[in-house]
């Protein structure tokens, strides 16, 4: 690996999330929350992207279940962080058709398999 | 630069539709598709030096239709943003022409997807941000969309319904179109569910199909067998790919697209006499009306419903039938053109609008993520 480039965006995250953490980025020269992670910041092209950690609370921007025909629907949402970006994720700890856009989550840790997946919980469920 | 008027579509065709059985391949498709447009054109394959192409089953899919169809050209483009790919394609053409890069351009898609196994066949990668939660690609992305747009502006699931009770009464005047029975709104919101708030019937079909389209300059368009449809706008747009990247879920890049497009051609959307748009799910055609001009943004659910855009209502949408009850072979953009054509012509039978002088053909891609937009017309609009 050429030292210059550092640790991969991709990987980084991953580090984030292996302890317990939902990291993004904030662009140093224009102060935008970016992610998905990557080297450029796509609203002013800058390269200055440091890593910081949400706190967790955010609002559902949008939302559907998905059916199955040999088991319950599944959520899955689109959900707005405080800190500014956005995510897909899904919301657990009610009915994946009673979950409404607009709602306030907060985020919880989950495991899918051996991967950390960052998942909702409506506001006030419990961490 | 502006490319108003200098090149025409001189021939179009589809390929065998529907079901095709089994054996047949997408470049066998492709095949029918082109003998019959250059029929249409009173063209030979002799005459193509430019040709273009998108497929999920080809890498390259301008080199396997060329090595089939036995052209070489001397123009090639294989732009690949989804199931708008073959109106970017069409805006590239008229580009390549007007700039005398080739002068006789094909565009051509072929796909199996229904007999080789019913399912949507896609090229498209899984975003590793997104995959961990399983959407199911693309509807869920598309419901997101529907889900926001309901959130915000009040939009129900009866006018998403409205689109498909639309599109089947269309579909009824069309003897190629692959769903021709009776469809009523409560048969729509009591189909299955998929990804809420789309059920099976907010979906577009998976259908084999394919088709081409002849484009050359305006000049020897005159000179050829059918009227000339004039390619008199084009624009296109894209913002994001994977739908959590989509800035606002309820404005799609058509806003641009169309708006660019409209300018080229020195029209508007009051100018239109048939609108062609992308109708993979139903909320594509509300986001599509109001992004592309025809009401406000959030009225698409009013413009809709009480068979305003059924034959006979105040817009003609989606006259084929659309990707809902015609055909829609996995990418169906080349099929918008192909009947905008047919409509210009006056061919349409049963379905044809009267005086059909301006039709706007509009490509949606990916997850509401590629916008391409034309506006094409007959003579008198020149």
């Amino acid at each position: 690996m050429n030292p210059e480039s550092g640790e991969p965006p991709a990987a980084v995250y991953r580090r984030y999330l292996e302890s317990g953490r939902l990291g993004f980025q904030r662009c140093g020269d224009c102060g935008s929350a970016v992610f998905y992670p990557r080297v450029v910041c796509p609203v002013c092209g800058g390269a200055d992207l440091a890593w910081e950690t949400s706190f967790g609370r955010g609002v559902v921007y949008a939302t559907t279940a998905v059916f199955r025909r040999d088991a319950d629907p599944y959520n899955v949402a689109l959900v707005d962080l405080e800190e500014g970006f956005r995510m897909m994720s899904r919301v657990e700890g009610v009915p994946a058709e009673e979950v409404e856009v607009g709602t306030k989550v907060i985020l919880r840790m989950d495991r899918e398999g051996d991967d950390p997946a960052p998942v909702f919980v409506p506001e006030g469920e419990g961490r | 630069m502006s490319l108003r008027g200098k090149a025409a579509v001189v021939g179009v065709a589809e390929s065998d539709l529907g079901e095709v059985g089994p054996g047949f391949t997408p470049l066998d498709l492709i095949g029918q598709a082109t003998l019959r447009a250059l029929d249409d054109a009173g063209l030979d394959k002799s005459d193509v030096d430019g040709l273009f192409s998108a497929s999920a089953y080809h890498h390259m899919p301008t080199l396997s239709a060329g090595e089939y169809l036995g052209i070489r050209p001397r123009y090639s483009d294989a732009t690949s943003m989804g199931g708008s790919s073959f109106v970017s394609h069409l805006f590239h053409a008229a580009a390549a022409i007007d700039a005398g890069l080739c002068e006789v351009a094909l565009i051509t898609y072929g796909s199996t997807q229904r007999s080789g196994g019913g399912r949507l066949v896609s090229g498209s990668e899984a975003d590793p941000y997104e995959a961990p939660f399983n959407p199911r690609y693309p509807v869920s992305m598309y419901a997101l969309a529907a889900s926001r747009h309901m959130y915000e502006y009040g939009t129900t699931r009866e006018q998403l319904a409205e689109v498909a009770v639309s599109a089947r009464e269309w579909a009824r005047l069309n003897p190629k179109a692959f769903m021709r029975d009776d469809l009523t709104i409560r048969d729509v919101l009591d189909s299955r569910m998929v990804s809420s708030p789309l059920s099976i019937r907010d979906c577009c079909l998976v259908t084999d199909g394919g088709g081409a389209v002849v484009v050359t300059g305006a000049e020897r368009a005159r000179n050829l067998k059918e009227r000339p449809v004039y390619v008199l706008g084009a624009g296109e747009a894209h913002w994001h790919r994977s739908i959590s990247q989509m800035p606002d879920l309820t404005v799609s890049a058509a806003a641009e697209s169309g708006s660019r497009a409209y300018e080229m051609a020195g029209m508007g959307p009051e100018d239109v006499d048939i609108a062609m748009l992308y109708d993979a799910f139903t909320i594509n055609t509300v986001l599509l009306l109001e992004d592309l001009g025809f009401c406000e943004k959030g009225e698409g659910g009013a413009f809709v419903s009480g068979g305003k855009i059924s034959p006979g209502g105040e817009l003609a949408v989606n006259t084929n039938g659309g990707g809902l009850s015609y055909n829609h072979p996995g990418m169906y953009g080349l099929l918008l053109i192909v009947e905008a054509v047919r409509q210009l012509r006056g061919e349409c039978g049963d379905r044809q609008v009267k005086s059909a002088n301006l039709a706007l053909v509009h490509g949606n891609g990916g997850v509401l993520s590629s916008q391409v937009t034309a506006v094409l017309g007959s003579e008198s609009t020149l």
